[in-house]
């Protein structure tokens, strides 16, 4: 009954058969743009900050290098001069392409902020207003990360320019073409991952234990700390079944050639498909987790 | 015409933790945990016709804003059923979405670091607000509530006072046909009240839309609201008009009196209670059965300069109308 309009009132049309907005994809898109220009005007308000945290995030990326310049020493001490074949270069150029990767998938503050809002009633603004809160949450990211890269553009620069002699020769149109993407689609998978941890908020109210957990995981098992080929091959087994390869050790191996090219589509489709999974799982989450939801808060 | 309103035994339960107090209860909660269930609306019914304004009354989780986050589609009730302008709230559709607003008094909808003229535009997008309509109605609601220099001042540097008419601007720019406000005058100061009830009365009257307000005072409710709905512990005790309300609940009425030579006379508890006398001004609280035979009594037996008979305040009223429910069923007091 609700989907049908009063004839005398004109009240409802709430099927969306007759909703003007049900196909309006230029007003979608305008909505997208505005919000997504509003994120970024909030983001540059705190600039100082802004520039302090950038800079602050790249400290220890330039220590990383010293600690496997060291690690390297040792080894030429023993005349072993790679370990499970990668070369002092090839580690330095692994490292940073794996935080090219992390600059994507990292979501600082999502999980939390979404937990928050639910536990404090900031969310009730996205429920009572007609936009999708997981879009909304998107645009509001993807601003956020523009503006870092946009700051963060220059010492990254510097970075690779000095170790510029640690990388191979720039590769092959297909490979640049398939590291792209797979940035693109560790951004989307970051984020899910971390909006579904926020959605669990409905259920706990505090996630930042889940959070700590979630944070040793990645930092273990994308390839952050070591490159995932190092583990055991038993292990790897597990680590491929799930997505946080995506987030930094793919990409990167991407770029270094390391992924077979007969597997490369192969694997972009899986990494796609953990993108469909995890949305669907967000969406899953969000309509149940709403049915628990108490709108505490005022 | 189909109400706009319509509820029908509409009830939510909340299943609420119940923490015993010191450090061993706590640590003992990590293993087993109590938990209440709390009804905080009880087989509520009503309906609103299109452009009413009722007030919602009650004490502290009596169910006022459970009520308006049902209406709106926050949560989803336990049991019964909701419609507003057709919809389901809680099914949350765009269409619906569209047609209302919710203000929360307590709750900061606009973005904060901002100038509130970008979270205008964030509503324009988002409610796909014609340009034009746009502007027209901007200007037009920063006029009514004389705020225009400051929309393009960041929102965390306005007044309590500033941020709330920008919030019922921000409410109001995609004409919603439902305004539901909860506590819009809370923390207010008495200026600042005066001004959002002048405008809510003014607009409410000019767009003919629906409103449903809550508040803790009661002047908002007198100069704005014809009709009101009073709960108290989830359940509906009074529907109709103020006016009714005093009839039904007010067993009193309040006679002010000044006595000629600044003088009290001797025995004037037999007429019923003394509420004050600072002399010369005296006040009596008369049931109001005896009303007329009180004020015939005053007048032949004492030298009285100036009478007058005043409903007893509805604050007054509505607390003892609490209490007494409370009493009745042998509860504690508020």
């Amino acid at each position: 009954m609700s989907g049908q309009a009063d004839q005398a009132t004109g009240l409802a049309v709430s099927d969306g058969i007759t909703d003007p907005w049900r196909n309006d994809w230029r007003g979608a898109a305008q909505t997208a743009w505005v919000v997504f220009k509003t994120c970024l005007e909030e983001r540059l308000v705190y600039r100082g900050d802004f520039f302090f945290s950038t800079f602050v995030r790249f400290l220890p990326i330039v220590t990383q290098i010293f600690l496997w310049y060291q690690v390297y020493q040792v080894g030429l001490d023993s005349q072993i001069s790679s370990l499970n074949g990668y070369s002092y270069e090839d580690m330095v150029a692994y490292y940073l392409l794996a935080m090219v990767a992390r600059a994507f998938s990292s979501m600082p503050g999502l999980a939390g902020g979404i937990a928050l809002d639910i536990r404090d009633g900031g969310i009730k603004k996205y429920l009572l207003q007609p936009i999708d809160l997981l879009g909304y949450l998107f645009w509001h990211r993807l601003a956020h990360k523009l503006v870092y890269y946009f700051i963060a553009a220059v010492p990254f620069a510097v970075v690779f320019w000095l170790c510029g002699d640690f990388f191979p020769p720039f590769p092959p149109l297909e490979i640049w073409i398939a590291f792209w993407l797979s940035l693109l689609l560790s951004f989307l998978i970051g984020f899910l991952l971390e909006a579904l941890l926020g959605l669990i908020g409905f259920w706990f109210l505090e996630v930042s234990s889940l959070l700590f957990v979630y944070m040793m995981l990645n930092y273990f098992l994308s390839g952050q700390m070591i490159p995932l080929d190092w583990l055991p091959g038993s292990v790897t087994m597990w680590v491929n079944w799930l997505p946080f390869k995506y987030l930094a050790f793919f990409p990167a191996a991407v770029y270094l050639q390391k992924i077979p090219s007969l597997n490369l589509w192969w694997e972009l489709g899986v990494q796609a498909l953990w993108v469909v999974l995890l949305l669907q799982a967000n969406r899953l989450a969000l309509r149940h987790g709403l049915k628990r939801y108490g709108a505490y808060g005022g | 015409m189909p109400p706009v309103i319509e509820v029908e035994r509409l009830s939510r339960q909340f299943r609420v933790y119940r923490k015993h107090e010191g450090l061993v209860a706590s640590l003992r909660s990590l293993f087993h945990r109590e938990y209440t269930l709390v009804q905080a609306v009880r087989e509520v019914s009503f309906r609103i016709e299109e452009g009413e304004m009722v007030g919602f009354l009650g004490p502290n989780g009596a169910g006022k804003t459970t009520t308006l986050k049902l209406l709106s589609g926050l949560i989803y009730p336990t049991s019964g059923t909701a419609r507003v302008l057709g919809h389901i709230p809680w099914k949350r559709e765009n269409s619906y979405r569209r047609q209302f607003s919710l203000v929360m008094g307590q709750k900061n909808q606009l973005w904060w670091d901002l100038p509130a003229q970008e979270s205008f535009r964030l509503h324009q997008a988002i409610y796909r607000i014609p340009a034009r309509e746009f502007e027209r109605r901007l200007e037009e609601l920063t006029d009514l509530l004389e705020v225009r220099r400051l929309v393009s001042q960041p929102v965390r540097e306005l007044s309590l006072g500033e941020r709330m008419r920008m919030e019922l601007i921000a409410s109001l720019l995609h004409h919603p046909r439902v305004l539901f406000l909860d506590e819009p005058t809370i923390g207010l100061d008495v200026v600042s009240q005066k001004q959002v009830q002048q405008f809510l009365k003014y607009y409410q009257q000019e767009q003919k839309i629906t409103v449903v307000l809550t508040s803790h005072y009661m002047k908002d409710v007198e100069a704005l609201c014809k009709r009101v709905i009073i709960i108290d512990e989830g359940e509906i005790r009074h529907d109709g008009s103020l006016g009714e309300v005093l009839d039904r609940f007010s067993r009193f009425k309040v006679l002010s009196l000044v006595f000629r030579n600044g003088v009290i006379p001797e025995g004037l508890v037999r007429y019923g209670e003394l509420l004050q006398a600072d002399l010369p001004y005296v006040k009596l609280k008369v049931d109001r059965e005896r009303i007329s035979e009180v004020l015939g009594r005053l007048l032949s037996q004492h030298e009285v300069d100036d009478i007058t008979v005043h409903d007893r305040p509805l604050e007054d009223v509505f607390a003892e109308m609490f209490e007494s429910h409370r009493k009745s069923k042998g509860g504690p007091g508020p």
